[in-house]
């Protein structure tokens, strides 16, 4: 059997249905077995989305999601998106095309180094050289994309790989890789040692991230938290492991995050981390965050555990399996004065998000979008402002519903994670929500969507600016430079050159109905909202504590 | 004077005073700093174009281009173009955005290993970690990328070292690059050498690489051709080096090569060839490439001598100094053998003349040709468009006909036809691309838009990753395996919602009159091309012999 | 692997981050093996000398030499050829010992080949020895029938006989 046709049995055998991709030259013997396959292939239109697909498939399915681009500028146009399932612990395997073996290391036509170029953006890769190295090769890529913390492995497959003939039972088959051999029980006595500091303290708090979704852990940490009393923040990627309509589900933290949350890591006494890695998003100033607790920490992977901010207890171990032990041992801590105190502030504190103003108020927008879906609607987003507010307003309700670039924080990772999203799950309503510029670097998947029908609603919120790092600008340089989009397309005329329908959207109540329509037909729509760009986010300035929140912005001028 | 000020005077010292980039977090003390220069940025609306330009304008201009973008994924989307820019040897600086130095390795927002990405395909890069240490880096980024063989050079900027003050001594200072002196002078007695041996031989031919045109060196090349009466064949990346109007000029060399050519090159008795790597696209079978020929190679990176070919008279140095020399070295001009060779290559005359719809690529190409003048300058896309045109395309100038060779990069043809215009305002610019590698960067209208860029796209619309579905039909029993690009956007709704002219053009005879209504009016046009799927190219084989070329090429009757 | 195509290649760097990284990535990138590597300063501050030894045909040979020299830090890069070269290997190697009779003998090795015992307990017996690589493996063949219990290897520093230097 060649070794392409021994590669896609083993992608069947790991699960496989569905792959991203986009084909080449050294590709070709792959690209020809798979013409008598039933592995769906999808292509692209730039292998940057099939990275990006392929990990936006991960995030909502849990299942290993799986690209191919070629050798030399297909295996470059995935490097983004390999970091950014990287960044955010995301379980993808990458296959890339490669020259054959023999002309490796002799600028041959599209050769390039993926081994070298993707080392730091993946948890592993091989480059298997014979058939039965690729056998070997791919079982281990699912198991360790998959395992301990998840994240992307790539396979650069030579093309003589692919191409030669085997008889793969001649072949002992040794997947055991010693090296690798990820914790996923927490140590008894620091669990034992964390619940004693638990059930002593008076203002816990539940820290959680993207571990918490990864692990599978949602419904752990929603008895844990209601067995105890306990409330919930989460991190950007830990947005949907509590609904945050839940009164214990108090929203995200950080530089654009909720201001009661912010202050409540500010004044817990304890605080459980679990799966999430303190970047410097989350903690703004490190020596002032969470400045009066303990702080338990919980992560699979051991490497996170202390590196930005000093732990008192550190719990190697799986979130799901971790929590569960802390069910079992926990004492219920005296907690009602302390989330008595928290839901006070929440009231006070609550943002206005109804605004009945043209141009539309980006609040007002996600009403609207909130409006118009349900609690399984699958919302990706792009980075940037639109992201933030996202974050920000957008009330998530289940666990993987809420896909966005947390780490990378990829302009462009929007669109293509939608379209991953849909094909995960089919029946869903999935939204892709973008801002103008993060748009126009993907906007050529616009044909995939076209040629799978998937009935993809996405979202413009269109100010015609770079709008984060304008806003940037005006807070601390008082002025726009190279931000603004002087010529963006007309993107109803855009979508409708794809033969997709567009709409544009300025008074507020047309974005729910338009939403809303086009989830009933089922129908991609792009929908192009004019959004103001005076609007600015709230933010904690770089380098303050988290509860010094900047909401006001007099003092900032008007766009012109 | 801030370090992101003593970036831009350092740029400015060296020449530059345009820049490819996108703005980002990290890089606003860099943007704050632009905000006062007169160095005029270009948006781009997706990094990977900023890096395409900066090479495009690199390659037009034989100046450095500049491209920048901001850390974690603006420097991931720079990796593609500043590949694309290493494998062809274009001087292109490239700066990237990093996170503030004392969160280095904490994986912050944002943060990406650039320097340990880009190593592989950069010719050097460097991260200084002090702001003092900024301008001595500038200036050997530019040096290291414009001299020796040329490249990319990636200088990765921490923010606080963008923020953090230097002084005026900091701007003098020279970087001591020890391990770095590129010999352009050549020996002389090797050269003395090889002129003797092209005296001595009987059918002596010269291959002309991209290296020629890197060094302007084609005055020099085309003296020696005349001089010697020796006939020219060039690699993909030579294209240009000699006017292919010229009778000594054979044309494109190796896998999509012309027939004359391949059999020439096999039978010659000396191969002298400049500035070329031999890549695998141009020399087909190695062991069966000019077989009986003394080979001489003349190259100023001494680790491309003998990489693929051995060579019998290796010649490290720069090629204009190497050509200059070997002109004053050389006597005679007694080659009887290359008037059978230039009767050969006149023998074939493609055909060009269709008058058929679906139109034919050739058809499409006569168009092209004469709807422009010599100094047009081209760029082409990367697939079944691009070898059509080094195929049938003559090319008069050096630096008017630009792709990407060794990379291969799919969607370079727009943006580096972006950087081609940037750098000669007033000439016309054309970019030749498939519908496919269109696709990939169609973002870039906005930017041509925005800038009054009076590019005219030309798009060769088959509906098919044409090259690689021609594979699947020679090799693969005509199994289309996912390269089949259904449905294509309407590509003239998709100029016009940028407000850019779009044109389909479907009959013979449409396409030079939309070109030159184009080019006379100064208008960005997208024209929709409507071409014949079932054309294709004959080719060789990979590993292959040159000469075992399959299919024909059509010639006129 | 045959033997003769084994080369000793000695590289002087400029010593900055990241060099080593970039040698290395260079033998990936280029399919070139390496067997053995060493790296140490040199007399002369800012400057490292990397010794590696590694496999190949003349033409790779040629390849290696003239692809490290195009690194901006390398300096020098020499082959290193086995007639003029001193080549020199450290080792560290513990090996099983119960009993008075296992421990003499082992000893007596440790000396005809110029070795040095560190470390001695009941059961085990650690021998420190430096010198030809071959040296070095045949006292190892020797002591393999008593249990080699764990080895610690350098890899091999190499410098030019005679006068002249890198």
């Amino acid at each position: 059997m060649k070794g392409s046709q021994l590669l896609i049995n083993k992608l069947k055998e790991n699960g496989v249905k569905t792959i991203f991709g986009y084909p080449g030259g050294v590709l070709l013997p792959f690209y020809d077995a798979l013409y008598e396959s039933d592995i769906e292939h999808i292509l692209v239109r730039h292998e940057q989305a099939a990275a990006h697909a392929a990990d936006g498939y991960a995030r909502a399915s849990g299942k290993v999601g799986v690209c191919l681009a070629t050798s030399g500028p297909g295996a470059t146009n995935v490097t983004t998106g390999v970091a950014t399932a990287h960044m955010d612990s995301s379980p993808i395997v990458v296959l890339t095309g490669q020259v054959p073996t023999q002309a490796i290391g002799t600028d041959m036509f599209q050769e390039v180094d993926t081994i070298g170029i993707t080392m730091p953006i993946s948890k592993h890769n091989y480059q298997p050289r014979s058939p039965e190295k690729i056998v070997e090769a791919i079982d281990k890529a699912f198991y360790i994309a998959s395992t301990g913390r998840p994240g992307p492995v790539v396979l650069d497959l030579p093309r003589n790989a692919l191409e030669e003939e085997i008889n793969i039972e001649d072949y002992k088959i040794n997947t055991d890789i010693p090296g690798y051999k990820p914790t996923t029980k927490g140590n008894v006595k620091q669990i034992r040692k964390a619940i004693e500091v638990i059930n002593n303290s008076q203002k816990p708090l539940i820290l959680v991230g993207g571990g918490v979704i990864l692990a599978n852990a949602s419904e752990e940490l929603l008895e844990f938290a209601t067995l105890t009393n306990i409330p919930v923040c989460t991190t950007l990627m830990g947005k949907g492991a509590i609904s945050e309509e839940h009164p214990l589900g108090l929203g995200m933290i950080g530089m654009h995050g909720i201001e009661t949350t912010n202050i409540a890591l500010t004044e817990c006494d304890c605080l459980i981390a679990i799966g999430c890695r303190f970047s410097d998003r989350s903690v703004s100033n490190g020596k002032l965050f969470a400045p009066n607790a303990k702080i338990i920490q919980i992560d699979v992977d051991p490497a996170e555990i202390g590196k930005t901010i000093s732990i008192d207890i550190p719990i190697v171990g799986d979130a799901k399996v971790t929590l569960k032990e802390f069910i079992n041992q926990v004492e219920n801590p005296d907690t009602i004065n302390w989330t008595k105190h928290i839901s006070n502030i929440r009231k006070e504190t609550e943002p206005e998000i109804s605004f009945n103003t043209v141009p539309l108020k980006p609040q007002q927008c996600i009403k609207e979008i909130m409006e118009a879906v349900t609690d399984d609607t699958i919302i990706t987003t792009d980075v940037g402002q639109n992201q933030m507010w996202m974050a920000h307003y957008y009330k998530t309700k289940k666990p993987r519903t809420f896909i966005s670039s947390g780490g990378l924080g990829t302009m462009g990772f929007g669109l293509p994670a939608a379209i991953g999203a849909q094909f995960a799950k089919p029946e869903e309503n999935v939204l892709a929500i973008c801002g103008d510029g993060g748009f126009q670097m993907v906007l050529q998947e616009l044909a995939t969507i076209k040629e799978n029908d998937l009935p993809i609603v996405t979202c413009i919120l269109n100010n015609n600016y770079l709008g984060m790092v304008a806003q940037l600008q005006r807070l601390f340089n008082d002025y726009v430079y190279q931000t603004k989009f002087y010529d963006n397309p007309d993107f109803v005329q855009l979508a409708k050159a794809y033969k997709i329908k567009g709409e544009v959207v300025e008074k507020p109540g047309e974005l729910k109905e338009t939403i809303q329509n086009a989830l009933k037909q089922r129908e991609a729509t792009v929908i192009d909202i004019r959004i103001d760009a005076n609007e600015l986010l709230p933010i904690v300035p770089p380098g303050s504590a988290l509860n010094q929140m900047k909401k006001e912005f007099d003092d900032v001028e008007d766009l012109e | 004077m801030n370090g992101s000020d003593a970036l831009l005077k350092k740029l400015k010292e060296n020449g530059t005073d345009v820049v490819f980039g996108y703005p980002g977090g990290v890089l606003l003390p860099l943007y704050d700093s632009l905000y006062d220069c007169d160095i005029k940025h270009i948006l781009v609306r997706h990094e990977q174009a900023a890096a395409h330009a900066a090479d495009g304008y690199a390659r037009v201009s034989g100046k450095t281009g500049v491209c920048i973008a901001t850390s974690g994924p603006g420097a991931t989307n720079l990796v593609t173009g500043i590949a694309t820019a290493q494998m062809d040897s274009s001087p292109v600086v490239a700066l990237t955005g990093q996170v503030g130095t004392p969160i280095i390795g904490t994986d912050a927002f944002q943060e990406v290993d650039t320097i340990s990405i880009t190593m592989p395909i950069t010719k050097a890069n460097f991260q200084p970690r002090q702001s003092k240490d900024l301008p001595e880096i500038i200036d050997a980024s530019y040096k290291i990328a414009s001299t020796g063989r040329k490249g990319v050079v990636v200088v990765d900027l921490p923010k606080d070292v963008l923020e953090a003050e230097i002084t005026e001594d900091d701007m003098t200072r020279v970087l001591q690059l020890e391990g770095y002196k590129p010999t352009t002078k050549a020996n002389i007695k090797q050269i003395k050498k090889a002129a003797k041996i092209i005296q001595e031989s009987k059918k002596p031919v010269i291959l002309a690489g991209g290296g020629v045109i890197l060094s302007d060196a084609s005055d020099e090349l085309f003296e020696f051709a005349k001089l010697a009466n020796i006939a020219v064949a060039t690699s993909l990346m030579g294209k240009g080096s000699i006017p292919e109007d010229h009778e000594l000029s054979l044309g494109l060399l190796g896998m999509h090569g012309l027939e004359s050519t391949n059999n020439t090159v096999t039978d010659c008795d000396c191969l002298i060839a400049i500035g070329c790597r031999f890549s695998d696209r141009t020399t087909g079978k190695v062991s069966e490439f000019a077989p009986n020929a003394t080979k001489i190679h003349i190259d100023i990176d001494p680790a491309e001598i003998g990489k693929n070919v051995p060579i019998d008279v290796p010649i490290v140095g720069d090629a204009k100094i190497t050509l200059q020399t070997l002109i004053e070295e050389y006597r005679t001009d007694n080659i009887n053998w290359t008037s059978e060779v230039v009767e050969k290559r006149k023998a074939y005359v493609p055909k060009m003349n269709f008058n058929t719809m679906p139109l034919k690529p050739q058809e499409v190409i006569k168009e092209i040709m004469e709807a422009i003048t010599p100094t047009t300058i081209v760029s082409t896309d990367v697939g079944q468009n691009q070898m059509w045109m080094a195929h049938y395309y003559k090319t008069k100038n050096p630096r008017t006909f630009l792709s990407s060779g060794g990379l291969g990069t799919m969607g370079y043809g727009l943006p580096a036809a972006i950087g081609a215009q940037v750098a000669k305002p007033e000439e016309n610019v054309l970019a030749i691309c498939g519908d496919g590698g269109f696709q990939m960067v169609s973002q870039e209208l906005a930017t041509i838009h925005e800038y009054d860029l009076p590019i005219v796209t030309c798009i060769l619309n088959n509906r098919y990753l044409g090259m690689v579905a021609q594979w699947q039909v020679l090799y693969y029993e005509n199994r289309i395996s996912q390269t089949k690009l259904a449905p294509t956007p309407d590509f003239v709704k998709l100029a016009e919602s940028y407000g850019v002219t779009g044109v389909r053009v479907e009959k013979p005879g449409e396409l030079k009159e939309t070109i030159q209504n184009a080019l006379k009016q100064r208008e960005a046009t997208v024209i929709d091309i409507t071409i014949d799927p079932e054309e294709l190219l004959p080719m060789v084989p990979p590993g292959e012999k040159i000469t075992k070329i399959v299919g024909e090429y059509k010639v006129e009757e | 692997m045959n033997k003769e195509n084994k080369h000793t290649i000695s590289i002087l760097v400029e010593n900055k981050t990241g060099v080593l990284q970039r040698v290395s990535g260079l033998f990936t990138r280029r399919d070139f093996n390496i067997n053995n590597i060493t790296v140490g300063k040199t007399a002369e501050p800012g400057l490292s000398r990397i010794t590696i030894t590694t496999y190949g045909d003349n033409r790779t040979l040629e390849q290696i030499i003239k692809q490290l020299n195009k690194l901006i830090e390398v300096i020098k890069v020499r082959e290193m050829k086995p007639e003029q070269t001193i080549r020199r290997q450290l080792a560290l190697l513990k090996i099983h010992a119960p009993t008075e009779q296992d421990k003499s003998e082992i000893i007596q090795y440790t000396n005809i080949f110029r070795g040095h015992i560190i470390d001695v307990t009941p059961k085990t017996i650690t021998i420190e020895i430096s010198g030809k690589p071959d040296n070095i493996n045949a006292l190892m063949d020797l002591l393999r029938p008593y249990g080699i219990k764990e080895t610690a290897k350098t890899g091999i520093t190499a410098i030019t006989r005679g006068q002249k230097t890198l």
